[in-house]
């Protein structure tokens, strides 16, 4: 069990003017398995591997429990890294990929090989350790380098994009395998990616970086509940921004008044709520009911998208596509927000 | 159709491997006929007789065919080993990393193999003359990578260049030190490449004349040199039996390492890359 603390942790490349890592802290608790989360090239990998030792930092410090690690060398750090193209060697079987960390260490042969059949009955790989790694699916593939890293049983356990290059009904198999032998072996995990969705689906905690600067460290639900501006919720799919004055427990907008909840932030600023939570209502005696007017419909199977015109301002909904089956493109409707679920972002 | 394409193909490659043979093996056929020849005259299509003679000379002790054979072999096993050693971290430098002045690096590594080996050579002369160099066997096996380098420095750079370094970063994070790293994961990657390397610098060195004679000063009398004297002095029969023991090596070393030599090694491709 290892606390990860990482300080102020800067990167800027030799001729680059640019930071590509800005004064990022993160703090993960023993045994948390936590995502960073950004678009392509915000300097997630380069803060990977800054802390499996691959890479110097520019300033900064990462410690293992309270201890910095910046001068251990990469093999003693006790940091193991699984790349998204996972990188099986190609010379070797299965089983000696599997083994390679223990032969590192100079376990004894017989007890690599009972240690590596372990592993490969954990990630649902019985009997494959003679094959090579190119007889093998992605899938298979993956599981093999994740029995790589963890049969060394690392103090820490980074993950380059574990379930992008998946199919989708391999994600969550290969999900539920990470976190239980995640929670199983209790290694402090972190890792990187640029889809929300795979962050949300994996981690306890969620580090949010855009343009190489930390935006929001919080669980899953908060990005979509309390996002700290626009940009964040931008990035978790938010699509609702109405700028106005948040004043009394009351957000007033170029339309009318709406109830806030009461912990929000009060004065100017851009009321967000997210597309999921409005509901189609014929009803005009909930709080927060709003009559619009239908511009565009998209079914999209397993919900229906709305783009709603209230004034000069538009709303986006996200339904289900039975609440409006009769619905026309044109029609005036009653839409009612929940005062919970409204936020106020300061502009 | 497609039976009839399929016919044409396979005539093609056969027609193509006997010209291959023809082409390579044909040359050589004068060569071992004279070296079991006792008098060959023209217009006889063979020698009026045969004999042994000139391969029991070449064997002999007094002749020193045998002792330039394992001299030969020595310093183009030491000039293969050297490209090696020098030809892996260069070609890893050029293959895989940006620096500045690479194309000049680029153009001074392959300047040996377009500039004429006697124009290199004077210069080196008059160095190793300070140095102490010119006639012993070390001059001669550091002036033969003159020649050998390039080879072995381009080989290696395509094959860095196709090399995925994440490998080596993967190996470290699972705790293997440099070097185990370089041994276990690195040099399988890279072998192909030294094989076909080292393949080209041992039979460059191996076929040295100029620079052999020039800096060897007539001492150092590696194979190709003896060849030369008897070629000169018209003993065709005797030359055709050296020419023989010459070529062995050569032909010993395209068997076993044939099939690194195929496309799928990538190795070859290593001359687009520069």
């Amino acid at each position: 069990m290892t606390h990860v603390s990482i300080q102020s942790l800067t990167k800027t490349y030799p001729g680059s003017s640019e930071p590509s890592l800005d004064n990022l802290s993160l703090e993960i608790a023993s045994g948390e398995l936590a995502a960073l989360l950004g678009p392509s090239g915000c300097g997630k990998t380069t803060t990977m591997k800054m802390i499996a030792g691959l890479l110097e930092p520019t300033s900064g410090d990462v410690t293992f429990d309270g201890r910095s690690v910046l001068r251990d060398k990469p093999e003693h750090r006790g940091v193991v890294m699984v790349f998204q193209n996972y990188l099986l060697f190609p010379y070797m079987s299965v089983a000696e990929n599997v083994g390679f960390g223990l032969k590192m260490r100079k376990v004894n042969k017989v007890e690599i090989d009972n240690r590596v059949n372990d592993m490969l009955a954990l990630v649902k790989l019985p009997g494959l350790g003679k094959r090579k790694p190119s007889e093998l699916s992605g899938g298979q593939q993956q599981r093999v380098a994740l029995a790589r890293a963890l049969i060394v049983q690392p103090k820490v356990l980074l993950l380059d994009e574990p379930l992008s290059n998946l199919d989708a009904h391999l994600r969550f198999e290969m999900r539920d395998l990470i976190r239980s032998l995640q929670q199983e072996m209790g290694i402090t995990t972190l890792f990187v990616t640029h889809d929300q969705e795979e962050a949300v689906v994996l981690a306890d905690k969620v580090a949010l970086i855009l343009d190489g600067r930390m935006k929001q460290y919080d669980s899953p639900d908060v990005f979509y509940k309390r996002p700290v501006d626009k940009a964040t919720a931008r990035f978790f799919g938010g699509q609702n921004f109405l700028n106005g004055n948040a004043t009394n427990g009351q957000f007033k907008t170029s339309f009318g008044v709406l109830d806030l909840p009461i912990d929000c932030r009060r004065g100017t600023g851009t009321l967000t709520f997210r597309p999921e939570n409005i509901c189609v209502t014929g009803k005009t005696t909930e709080t927060n009911t709003i009559n619009a007017q239908l511009v565009e419909k998209i079914y999209l199977g397993t919900q229906t998208r709305l783009k709603l015109a209230v004034g000069t301002e538009f709303i986006h909904a996200v339904v289900n596509p039975a609440e409006v089956e009769n619905l026309e493109q044109g029609q005036r409707v009653n839409i009612a927000i929940p005062p919970e679920s409204l936020w106020v972002l300061t502009s | 159709m497609l039976g009839r394409d399929g016919f044409g193909i396979r005539s093609f490659r056969i027609l193509s491997g006997i010209f291959l043979i023809v082409w390579l093996v044909l040359p050589l056929l004068p060569l071992a006929i004279w070296s079991f020849a006792h008098g060959w005259f023209y217009p006889s299509l063979l020698p009026n007789q045969w004999s042994l003679k000139a391969w029991e000379y070449a064997l002999s002790d007094t002749a020193g065919v045998i002792d330039s054979l394992w001299l030969t072999i020595g310093i183009s096993l030491a000039a293969t080993f050297l490209s090696i050693l020098v030809g892996v971290p260069a070609g890893r430098a050029l293959g895989m990393y940006k620096f500045p002045g690479k194309g000049l690096v680029e153009l001074l590594i392959l300047a040996p193999v377009i500039v004429p080996g006697i124009a290199v050579v004077l210069g080196i002369h008059s160095i190793f003359l300070y140095i102490g160099l010119n006639n012993t066997v070390t001059g001669v096996i550091l002036v033969h990578l003159v020649p050998t380098l390039p080879y072995m420095i381009l080989v290696m750079s395509g094959i860095f260049a196709n090399f995925e370094p994440a490998y080596e970063a993967q190996a470290r994070s699972l705790g293997a030190s440099a070097f185990k790293t370089f041994w276990y994961v690195t040099l399988p990657a890279i072998m192909p490449g030294i094989v076909v390397g080292g393949l080209f610098a041992f039979l460059v060195s191996w076929s040295q004349y100029i620079l052999t004679l020039l800096i060897g000063g007539g001492r150092v009398v590696t194979l190709p040199l003896l060849l030369f004297n008897f070629a000169t002095s018209g003993r065709n029969d005797i030359t055709g039996a050296i020419g023989m023991i010459y070529i062995l090596p050569g032909a010993i070393i395209l068997l076993l390492t044939a099939r690194h030599l195929s496309g799928r090694s990538g190795a070859v491709g290593g001359f687009g890359q520069i």
